[in-house]
C-alpha cells in the first residue's frame, strides 16, 4: 500500500493525456502550469486529501480557501514536496508540473524547490544579514561576481517593494526588521532564485492590515511573471488577489473556478454557505 | 463584592513564598561569595610571577605551578578537541537527521547516563582501557578521559539547541532548494550557534576542575614535561596532593592553584553566559 508511484507506468499513461491537453490549451490560451491529478494525502494513517483534481494556470493567481483543517495548506505543501521532510507523510496521485510528474520518487527535490518557491505563514528570515538572506538562495545555483550579485539582491528587494526601506542596512540582521518587512524579505528571497511558481501559505495572517495591503499589492505585481498559488483563510483576500479560487472542505475539492464566479455564483451550495459565513 | 479576607490571605501567602524564594537566592549567592572570598584571601597572597615561571617544588624549596598550568591547559585542549567535534556531530544527527528514531533515543538515554556518571568512573575506565594497555600513566590518557566528560555535555547542548531552531526555518531554507547539509550548516547552526558555543564552553569549564579522572590517567609530574606519553602535572591533582601534604608552603600553592582554577571557570561561565545573551538579543 505504501509503494511509491511507479515512474515507468505513470509516464506511459500520462503522455497521451498530456498531448491532448496541450492542443486544448492552445485554443484557450491558458497554460496549465501545474495539474493536480487524483491527489490524495496521508499524515500517517489519516487521510487529509481525497483525490483532488485541479489546475493551476500560468501567470495567474490561484487561491485555495476553506475552513481550518480542510487540506488547503496540505495541498500547497505537495506542490514543492515540502512534506518529504517528514517521514510519515505521503502523497498519492500525480502532480504534473509542465507535464512532468513531480511526485515521481526520482524527482530531484532541490531542483524542484528552486523552480517552485514558497513563502510561509510566519516570516522566516534566516539568521544572517538582509543581503545574505537574498544571496543565500542565489548562491545555491549560481556563481556570480560580487557586482552581479549586488544587482540581483537589489532587484529582488525592489520587486518585493522593500529596497527603499533596507537599502542603507543591507548588512544588518534580517531579524531586525518588522514583521511585514520580514515577510517581504522572504518573498524577495523566494523570487531571487527566479522560480516559475510561487506558493504562498497564508502569507499575511501574521501581519497588520497595512503590511497585508503591501503584500497583496506585491502579489498583484508578481503575477505578471510568476504563477502564484495562495492559501488564505481570509475570503476577502482571495476575492481581491485571485483570478481562480478553489474551495476545499474536509480534504475534498468542492469547487474550482474563476474567482468572480465562485464568489458571486457558486455552483455548489456548500461553497455558498461558506463564503456567506454560514459555517467555517 | 471582593472578599477582603480571601484577598489578604492570598497576599500573605504570596509574601511568605516570595520571602522564601528570595532567601534561597541570597543564600546561594552568599555561599558563592564566601567561597570566592576565602579563595581570594588565602590564594591571592601566593600569586607571584614565580607561580607562572617555575615548576612545582618539593616541600621547603621555592617553586610555582608552571608545569601544572601547562598540563591542565594542554589536556583541557586535548579533551575538548576530541570530545566537542564528536559531540557536535552526534547532537546534529540526533536533532537533524534521526529525530525520534530508535538510534537517537538509545543514544540519548546512554548519553544521559554518561552525563551523570561520576567522573571517577570515567577515570577508572580510561585507566583500564588506555593506561593499563600502555603500561604507564600519560597525558594522552588524561586528555581522553576529559574528552569523555566533554562528550555528553556537548551532545546534550547541541541537540537541545538545534531542537530549539524552529522547523519553519528549516522548511524555508529547503523551500528555496537548499540541500539538507547546507540547511544545517547555514541555517540551523547559525540559529543555534550561541547555544552550541555555550555548551562547549560549559564543558570546558567542567573539565577544568576535574581531579578524579586525571588522578587515574595523567597522574602527576613533579617536573615540567611536554611529553604526551608521560605522566603530566595538572592543577586539580596538584591541589589534591598539596592540600593533603603537611607543609604550609605547599598549602599556599594549593590555595593559589584553586584560585586560578576557580576564576578560570568563573570567567568561562561568564563569557558563555554573555555570549548566549548577546547573540540571542541580536537574533
Amino acid at each position: 500500500m505504501n509503494d511509491p508511484i511507479i515512474p515507468g507506468g505513470g509516464v506511459t499513461v500520462q503522455k497521451p493525456q498530456l498531448a491532448a491537453r496541450e492542443s486544448g490549451e492552445a485554443r484557450t490560451a491558458l497554460h496549465e502550469k501545474v495539474s493536480v491529478r487524483d491527489v490524495s494525502f496521508f499524515y500517517g494513517e489519516s487521510k487529509a486529501l481525497k483525490s483532488v483534481n485541479m489546475p493551476v494556470y500560468e501567470r495567474k493567481v490561484t487561491a485555495l480557501i476553506g475552513p481550518s483543517g480542510c487540506g488547503k495548506s496540505t495541498l500547497l505543501r505537495i506542490f514543492n514536496r515540502m512534506y518529504d521532510l517528514y517521514p510519515k507523510q505521503r502523497a498519492e496521485g500525480e502532480i504534473l508540473f509542465d507535464g512532468k510528474n513531480i511526485l515521481d520518487p526520482k524527482q530531484d527535490l532541490n531542483l524542484l524547490r528552486a523552480r517552485i518557491g514558497m513563502v510561509f505563514q510566519k516570516p522566516t528570515p534566516f539568521p544572517m544579514s538582509i543581503y545574505d538572506n537574498i544571496a543565500f538562495g542565489i548562491r545555491l545555483y549560481e556563481r556570480l561576481p560580487k557586482s552581479e550579485m549586488d544587482d540581483r539582491v537589489e532587484s529582488a528587494l525592489k520587486r518585493a517593494a522593500l529596497w527603499d526601506e533596507v537599502k542603507n542596512k543591507l548588512g544588518g540582521s534580517g531579524l531586525g526588521l518588522s514583521g511585514g518587512q520580514q515577510q517581504r524579505l522572504c518573498i524577495a528571497r523566494t523570487i531571487a532564485v527566479r522560480p516559475e511558481v510561487v506558493l504562498l501559505d497564508e502569507p499575511t495572517s501574521a501581519l497588520d492590515p497595512i503590511a497585508t495591503a503591501k503584500v497583496e499589492e506585491l502579489i498583484y505585481q508578481l503575477k505578471h511573471d510568476y504563477t502564484i498559488a495562495i492559501v488564505t483563510h481570509n475570503m476577502q483576500q482571495a476575492a481581491r488577489v485571485a483570478d481562480y479560487t478553489a474551495f476545499m472542505y474536509l480534504g475534498e475539492l468542492v469547487e474550482f473556478g474563476e474567482t468572480r464566479q465562485v464568489f458571486t455564483k457558486p455552483a455548489k451550495s456548500k461553497t455558498e454557505d461558506y463564503i456567506t459565513g454560514r459555517f467555517g | 463584592m471582593i472578599d477582603q479576607l480571601r484577598y489578604h490571605r492570598r497576599r500573605a501567602v504570596n509574601g511568605v513564598v516570595m520571602g522564601l524564594a528570595g532567601a534561597a537566592a541570597v543564600s546561594g549567592l552568599l555561599i558563592l561569595g564566601i567561597i570566592l572570598g576565602t579563595l581570594l584571601y588565602e590564594g591571592f597572597s601566593g600569586l607571584s610571577l614565580r607561580v607562572f615561571t617555575e615548576s612545582t617544588p618539593t616541600a621547603g624549596s621555592p617553586g610555582g605551578l608552571l608545569n601544572a598550568i601547562y598540563g591542565s591547559v594542554l589536556m583541557t585542549i586535548l579533551g575538548t578537541a576530541l570530545g566537542a567535534p564528536i559531540g557536535i556531530l552526534a547532537g546534529t544527527y540526533m536533532a537533524e537527521y534521526g529525530r525520534n528514531t530508535r538510534l537517537t533515543m538509545t543514544v540519548r538515554f546512554i548519553n544521559d547516563i554518561l552525563l551523570s556518571a561520576p567522573s571517577i568512573v570515567i577515570g577508572m575506565f580510561i585507566n583500564v582501557v588506555v593506561v593499563y594497555r600502555m603500561h604507564h600513566f600519560s597525558a594522552w590518557a588524561g586528555g581522553i578521559a576529559l574528552a569523555f566528560l566533554v562528550l555528553p555535555v556537548v551532545v546534550r547542548t547541541t541537540e537541545d539547541m538545534l531542537l530549539l531552531v524552529p522547523n519553519t526555518l528549516r522548511e524555508a531554507a529547503s523551500a528555496i532548494g537548499s540541500p539538507r547539509w547546507l540547511v544545517i550548516l547555514n541555517v540551523s547552526y547559525r540559529a543555534a550557534r550561541a547555544g552550541m558555543i555555550t555548551g562547549v564552553l560549559l564543558a570546558v569549564a567542567r573539565i577544568t576542575g576535574e581531579t578524579a579522572p586525571l588522578l587515574f590517567t595523567a597522574l602527576n609530574n613533579q617536573f615540567m614535561s611536554t611529553n604526551m606519553n608521560a605522566p603530566m602535572a595538572n592543577l586539580p591533582v596538584v591541589i589534591y596532593n598539596f592540600a593533603n601534604s603537611p607543609y604550609p608552603d605547599l598549602h599556599q600553592l594549593a590555595w593559589t592553584a584553586a584560585l586560578l582554577i576557580t576564576f578560570t571557570v568563573l570567567a568561562l561561565n561568564i563569557s558563555a553566559r554573555s555570549l548566549a545573551t548577546s547573540r540571542f538579543k541580536e537574533s
